[in-house]
C-alpha cells in the first residue's frame, strides 16, 4: 500500500467508527439527526484526524448536526460512548443542538445562518494576533437561505480571509422537503465564486478527494475557500439512504440495530 | 387535580386557518421552511396560490408579508416564536407594524415547549412584542382560545402577534365571546394570574391548593380593569407564564398594579432571568419550579 492509500484506509476506519457512534447515540432514545451524522462522518474523519491543528477552529453553524462532531470528539477521547448514548435525554450534556461552552463547540449554532459571521470574526482575530490559526465553518444548504450568510461571505472575501474554509453540507434537503422545491440555492459554487471565494464541489464520501480539496484550500492565498460537499443523507446505511432522506429520524430500537449491522457489513466489504 | 385528562383537539390552528382561508380570499399564509412543523400544511394544500414558501429566511419573510399587505392582502407569517422575534424584529416592526397596512405573526414553540435550549426557546418574545407600538399580543391557553385567537386577530385593525400551539392541543376552556380576561377558577387558597400555557400549569397548581385563577389571553392591550379588579381582592398575587419573568405577564400585571396604586404584591413565576435548560417540557418545568407542586408551594 502506498502512503496515501494507507492514510485513506485509516481515515475510512475512523469514518466508520464515527458512523457507529452516531447510530448508537440515536438508538438511546430512538431518535436523532442520524442522516446528518452519517453523511458528515467522512468529512469529520478528515477534518479532525488529518487537517486540524491545535490552534485551528471548527465553527459548527448547523447546530443540529452536532451529533457528527460529538461522534468525532469521541474518537479524540473528549467524550465517552456511555455519555454520548444519553444524546438528547433530560439532564444530559449531550444536547441535540448544544450551546457554546459544551466541550468542542466554540459557538452557539442552531439558530441557523449565523455561524459564518463568527467564523469571519475568528479568522480576523487569528490574523490580527499574527497566528496562522485556520477556521473551518460548517453550514447547511438550508442555511444559505439566510441573508446573513451572504453578508458574512462578502466580508470574508473583502478581508481576504485565506485562513477561512467554508464547508457546505449540500444534502439537498431541509425541514420542509427538497431544498430545490422549498427555496433553490443553486448554483452554490458559482454564487460563492461571485462573492470572492475559491469554491468547488467535492464528493465528501471520497477521502482522497476531501484531502486534496483541503490541501488546495491551504495553498489558496488572498481569498477564502469553500468546499461544497455533495453529502448523501444516511450515507453508509443503505436502508437509510433509501428511506430516511429526512431532516430527523425516529425509529424503534430494531431499526437502529439493523442499521448498525448494515453499516458493519458495508465496512467488511470495503476491507 | 382532576383525574380526567382534558380532551385533545388535533391541530386546532390548522383547522382555524383553513376556515379563515375559506371565508376570506385575501388571506395569504407565509412559512420559512417550517410548514410541516407549524400546522400550516392543510392551508397550503387547499390554497396553494395563497401560500408562500419563503425558505429559511425569516427577515425576508416579514418583508414579503409587508409587501403583500401593501397590495391588499392580509398576510399571516408563521414560524417559531424565537425566529419571528429575535431574528426578524426590525423587519417585523417596519414591514408589518408601522401601519396603516398590517399583518399577523403566528409564533410556535412558545417558551419552553421545545427540547432545545437558548436557540429555540422563545422566552422573550412577549416582552419584545409588547414593546412594539400598536402591537396586539396574544398567548392562548388551549385549543378553544387558539381557534378564537385566529378570528380575533383577523378582526383587529392593527398588527397582531399570536403564540401558536401545534399538534394535539388540550381543550380546557369553554367558548366565549372574543378573548376575554376571565376568572377560570375560583378558590380561596391563593390568587394566580396566568396566560398561555401558564394557565394550564396554574390550573394544575390551583387544584392542589384551591386557588383562584385569572386567565389573561391578551397581554397587550391588557384588560387593566379586569386585572385591577382581581388584584384588589388580594394582598399577594402570583403570576404564572411560559416566558421570562422579565417583560411578560408578570411585568404587565405589575404595571397595572403600580399605576393603579393598588399596593398588591406581585410574585412573578416563569422562566427566571437565566437561560433555561434543555429537555422535555416536564423536565424543564421541574428544573424551573414550574411543575404543579412547585407552583402551588410558591404561590400559597
Ligand atoms: C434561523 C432558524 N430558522 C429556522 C430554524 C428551524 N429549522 C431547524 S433545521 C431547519 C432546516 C434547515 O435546513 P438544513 O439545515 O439544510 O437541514 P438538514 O439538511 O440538516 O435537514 C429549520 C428550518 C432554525 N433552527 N433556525
Ligand atoms: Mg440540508
Amino acid at each position: 500500500m502506498t502512503a496515501g492509500a494507507q492514510v485513506t484506509s485509516t481515515l475510512e476506519q475512523r469514518a466508520h467508527a464515527i458512523r457507529r457512534t452516531v447510530l448508537r447515540m440515536c438508538r438511546g432514545r430512538g431518535q436523532g439527526y442520524a442522516g446528518q451524522g452519517l453523511s458528515l462522518a467522512d468529512l469529520m474523519a478528515v477534518l479532525y484526524f488529518d487537517e486540524l491543528r491545535d490552534h485551528d477552529h471548527v465553527v459548527l453553524s448547523t447546530g443540529h448536526s452536532a451529533i457528527a462532531v460529538f461522534a468525532a470528539l469521541h474518537e479524540q477521547g473528549v467524550y465517552e460512548l456511555e455519555e454520548l448514548e444519553t444524546y438528547g435525554m433530560d439532564g444530559s450534556r449531550i444536547e441535540e443542538s448544544p450551546l457554546e461552552g459544551t466541550p468542542g463547540f466554540e459557538i452557539t449554532g442552531g439558530s441557523l445562518g449565523q455561524g459564518l459571521s463568527q467564523a469571519v470574526g475568528m479568522a480576523l482575530g487569528e490574523r490580527i494576533k499574527g497566528s496562522d490559526g485556520r477556521v473551518y465553518c460548517i453550514v447547511s444548504d438550508g442555511e444559505l437561505q439566510e441573508g446573513q450568510v451572504w453578508e458574512a461571505a462578502m466580508a470574508a472575501s473583502h478581508h481576504g480571509l485565506d485562513n477561512l474554509v467554508l464547508l457546505v453540507d449540500n444534502n439537498r434537503i431541509q425541514a420542509d422537503g427538497d431544498t430545490a422545491a422549498v427555496m433553490g440555492v443553486e448554483p452554490i459554487p458559482a454564487k460563492l465564486v461571485a462573492f470572492g471565494f475559491a469554491a468547488r464541489r467535492v464528493d465528501p464520501h471520497s477521502i482522497p478527494e476531501l484531502r486534496a480539496a483541503f490541501e488546495e484550500a491551504r495553498s489558496t492565498a488572498g481569498r477564502p475557500s469553500a468546499l461544497v460537499c455533495e453529502t448523501v443523507p444516511g450515507r453508509g446505511v443503505p436502508s437509510f439512504e433509501a428511506s430516511q432522506r429526512v431532516h430527523y429520524v425516529r425509529a424503534p430500537r430494531e431499526v437502529w440495530d439493523r442499521a448498525l449491522e448494515e453499516l458493519d457489513r458495508g465496512e467488511q466489504a470495503r476491507r | 387535580m382532576s383525574a380526567v385528562a382534558p380532551p385533545l383537539v388535533e391541530a386546532p390552528f390548522a383547522t382555524a386557518l383553513v376556515e379563515l382561508g375559506r371565508r376570506r380570499d385575501d388571506v395569504v399564509v407565509l412559512s420559512a421552511d417550517l410548514s410541516r412543523y407549524t400546522d400550516v400544511l392543510p392551508f397550503a394544500e387547499e390554497f396553494p396560490r395563497r401560500f408562500v414558501q419563503c425558505g429559511m429566511a425569516e427577515a425576508n419573510m416579514m418583508g414579503i408579508a409587508g409587501g403583500l399587505a401593501k397590495t391588499g392582502f392580509l398576510p399571516i407569517a408563521v414560524t417559531y416564536g424565537v425566529f419571528a422575534t429575535r431574528r426578524a424584529y426590525d423587519q417585523l416592526a417596519m414591514a408589518l407594524a408601522t401601519g396603516p397596512s398590517r399583518g399577523i405573526v403566528v409564533a410556535f414553540l412558545p417558551g419552553i415547549t421545545t427540547p432545545f435550549r437558548a436557540t429555540h426557546q422563545a422566552i422573550d418574545d412577549l416582552a419584545l412584542m409588547r414593546a412594539l407600538p400598536g402591537m396586539t399580543v396574544v398567548d392562548p391557553a388551549d385549543a378553544t382560545e387558539l381557534t378564537a385567537a385566529v378570528v380575533f386577530a383577523e378582526a383587529q385593525p392593527g398588527p397582531v402577534y399570536l403564540r401558536g400551539l401545534r399538534g394535539a392541543v388540550p381543550r380546557l376552556l369553554d367558548e366565549a365571546d372574543g378573548l376575554p380576561t376571565r376568572e377560570v377558577r375560583s378558590g380561596a387558597g391563593a390568587a394566580l394570574i396566568s396566560t398561555g400555557l401558564g394557565t394550564q400549569w396554574a390550573l394544575e397548581a390551583a387544584a392542589l391548593v384551591d386557588a383562584a385563577v385569572l386567565h389573561v389571553p391578551v397581554l397587550k392591550p391588557i384588560d387593566a380593569v379586569a386585572v385591577a379588579a382581581f388584584c384588589r381582592r388580594y394582598e399577594t398575587v402570583t403570576t404564572v407564564e411560559n416566558h421570562s419573568t422579565v417583560g411578560g405577564l408578570g411585568t404587565a400585571v405589575s404595571e397595572v398594579v403600580a399605576s393603579g396604586g393598588l399596593g398588591t404584591r406581585v410574585h412573578a413565576l416563569g422562566v427566571p432571568d437565566a437561560w433555561a435548560p434543555a429537555g422535555s417540557l416536564q423536565h424543564i418545568r421541574a428544573e424551573l419550579g414550574l411543575d404543579a407542586e412547585s407552583i402551588a408551594r410558591r404561590a400559597a
